[in-house]
């Protein structure tokens, strides 16, 4: 048996193939769900497996499912396939390479909360994925696993891709609705949450691909099976998207749980080049930047062990950064991301953002004193719980763990007040 | 709203791909179908014309405005014309500690244009983009042309020339 669970094709070849996949045991878990339980009675299962969705917030899959409004219909499932967080490329990998695992994730789902409709979202970047998908889907139908009368139940589902066109914030699960419903990609205010108000204003459940695709299996093997990996509080296996200053960038499948150390340096080769590791971003561009000591490196990488270093696990996309990086370019890149993708609904987070910038790069050139570093943080701590949704959140965990944490950096790149003429705020650049 | 019936190039050209697009939305839910039709409008030309937007809202039921705020709000969608080819290279923080950076500056002096600039003959734009998920293959960049998006990891400004130089013979 693969000793993977999600990157099944790494050992088994051309499971992209239908015939293969059913091979390797693709679709009893759809059929054992549609033809002998009732949906509640997954949504049990999936509850008791203790899966937590993988697109970030790490909130229980089953929970989300039986906040499922059964007072208006139709139902609706969204697999979120945006993958647009700076250091994430899992998704992609799944889609591309074990896609039928994925989609049929999506059925069990859709069967679960009683959609007939599900829709897959993907970064406009993802049309050849698409694309693939939408032959995959087409293939499953003509095989009889979508359509009418799935396994001769009255079950009926059917799977469309939709493409989004360049917009990070899309990811987030409210304007990912907005941008299937033709409109611009701005959250929406919450709650009502999707599982009451979604699409078209209908129930809606909104999942990331990866926690899909772990569906199958547990259908099939069982939540007891599922929650022998990882730890009590995170069971089952995540795919770290390993990048940055390591020898072996990539996506490593290990259980949660896994310490740091053992990513970067027993699967990511080590740090390149000779260099130390200096800092970790276990987050993505959002993340919280941690400090890369001994205490770290030993740090297990899941749900409760990675607050204890003032940082979140996210979608597990593990950044390195080793001694040749300062710090003050790091959030200049990460500042820069964020303000070009705000999507400008809320002020704290579209003005916030914008003096960001202007601050980081000041600072970077050289040409700002240390009273500008203050000002950068004051910046964000004022954003702090006043935005709309969490991309504001994100754009400052870089800034204000970076200055709180690797303050040399700054002090190095500005020097102090008196060695330093400040240089005026309408100056050109 | 007015809508010079000689400007149908959409439903003309693509009747079938549109009615294929509408079917994936409720019935009442056309409007769902805005951004792939504008994928659809930009397959040959690579821009969005207004005569073009202005049919999209026709067929899905809302405002030229509305469509053209989608254009603007997306960064995938053009107003404007571009090279044939547009070259977007990611430079964000992954790819950014990968070389990407110097590999943008050197493949826009070996073309004799600036970042965001097309070359003469109208064939390539090169573009700085955010992160593509490859962060792992940097350099790397998605190229936009009339086919679709195709993705070039693990580059190096040679074999990125040798790219453009076949699609300059192949014009
Ligand atoms: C700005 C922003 C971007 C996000 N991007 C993604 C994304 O690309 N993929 C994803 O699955 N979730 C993303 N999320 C999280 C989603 O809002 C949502 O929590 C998730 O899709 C739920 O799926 P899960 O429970 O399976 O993790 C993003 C959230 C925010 C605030
Ligand atoms: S926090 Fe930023 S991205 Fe989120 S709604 Fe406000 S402006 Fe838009
Ligand atoms: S940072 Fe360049 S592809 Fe992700």
């Amino acid at each position: 048996m693969s000793p993977y669970l999600l990157l099944r094709h790494r050992d088994i070849p051309d499971i992209d193939k239908l015939e293969v996949y059913c091979q390797q045991g693709g679709f009893i878990g759809f059929k054992k769900a549609v033809v002998s339980m009732q949906p509640e009675q997954v949504t049990e299962v999936v509850k008791a497996s203790g899966l937590r969705g993988r697109g970030g917030a790490g909130f229980p899959t089953g929970l989300k499912w039986a906040f499922m409004d059964n007072n208006a219909w139709p139902h609706y499932v969204t697999a979120n396939a945006d993958e647009s967080e700076p250091g994430t490329f899992k998704d992609r990998e799944i889609m591309e390479y074990n896609p039928f695992q994925f989609l049929e994730g999506v059925a069990i789902a859709s069967y679960a909360v009683g959609a007939n409709v599900a829709y897959i979202y993907l970064r406009g970047e993802f049309w050849q994925i698409a694309r693939q998908l939408d032959w995959r889907i087409a293939e499953m139908k003509e095989a009889g696993y979508l359509g009418e009368k799935i396994f001769g139940t009255d079950y009926a589902l059917e799977i469309y891709t939709h493409l989004g066109a360049g917009a990070y914030i899309c990811g987030e699960e409210t304007a990912l609705l907005e941008s299937i419903e033709g409109k611009l990609g701005q959250p929406r205010l919450r709650p009502p949450f999707p599982p009451v108000y979604g699409l078209y204003g209908k129930p809606t459940v909104v999942n990331n691909v990866e926690t899909l695709t772990n569906l199958p299996l547990i259908l099939e093997r069982g939540a007891e099976w599922f929650r022998s990996y990882g730890t009590e509080k995170s069971p089952g296996v995540k795919i770290f998207s390993l990048s940055g200053c390591v020898n072996r960038p990539g996506n490593y499948e290990l259980p949660l749980g896994t310490p740091f150390r053992q990513l970067i340096y027993e699967h990511g080769g080590g740090i390149r080049d000779g260099h130390a590791i200096k800092a970790i971003m276990p987050a993505g561009a959002s993340s919280a930047l941690i400090i890369a000591d001994e205490k770290a490196l030993d740090t297990p990488m899941d749900y409760e062990n990675v607050p204890s270093l003032g940082a979140q696990l996210g979608s597990a996309s593990v950044i390195v950064i080793d001694d040749s990086i300062s710090i003050d370019w790091l959030i200049k890149k990460t500042v820069h991301f964020f303000c070009h993708e705000s999507c400008g609904k809320c002020t704290p987070c579209r003005e916030g953002t914008f003096w960001m910038k202007h601050l980081t790069e000041r600072i970077h050139a050289g040409q700002a004193a240390w009273e500008d570093v203050q000002l950068l943080y004051d910046v964000a701590s004022q954003m702090k719980t006043k935005c709309l949704c969490a991309l504001g959140e994100f754009s400052i965990e870089a800034v204000m763990t970076g200055i709180d944490r690797f303050k040399d950096d700054f002090i190095e790149r500005v020097g102090t007040e008196q060695t330093n003429i400040r240089i005026d705020a309408n100056s050109k650049e | 709203m007015w809508i010079d019936s000689e400007n149908d190039m959409l439903t003309e050209k693509y009747s079938e791909e549109i009615l294929k697009i509408l079917a994936k939305y409720p019935a009442d839910q056309k409007r769902s179908a805005v951004m792939a039709l504008l994928f659809l409008a930009q397959r040959e030309t690579g821009y969005v014309t207004r005569p073009v937007m202005g049919e999209i809202a026709e067929i899905t039921g809302t405002l030229i405005t509305d469509v053209a705020s989608i254009v603007g709000f997306y960064s995938l969608f053009y107003d404007e014309p571009g090279g044939k080819y547009r070259i977007q290279v990611c430079t964000d923080v992954s790819c950014a500690m990968r070389g990407a950076e110097a590999f943008v500056e050197e493949l826009c002096e070996n073309l004799g244009i600036g970042v965001g600039e097309t070359t003469e003959d109208g064939l390539v734009t090169v573009e700085k983009v955010m992160c593509l998920a490859g962060c792992d293959k940097a350099p790397l960049f998605q190229v936009q042309t009339g086919e679709g998006l195709e993705y070039h990891e693990n580059q190096t400004v040679e074999k990125t020339l040798d790219l453009i130089h076949r699609w300059r013979r192949n014009r």
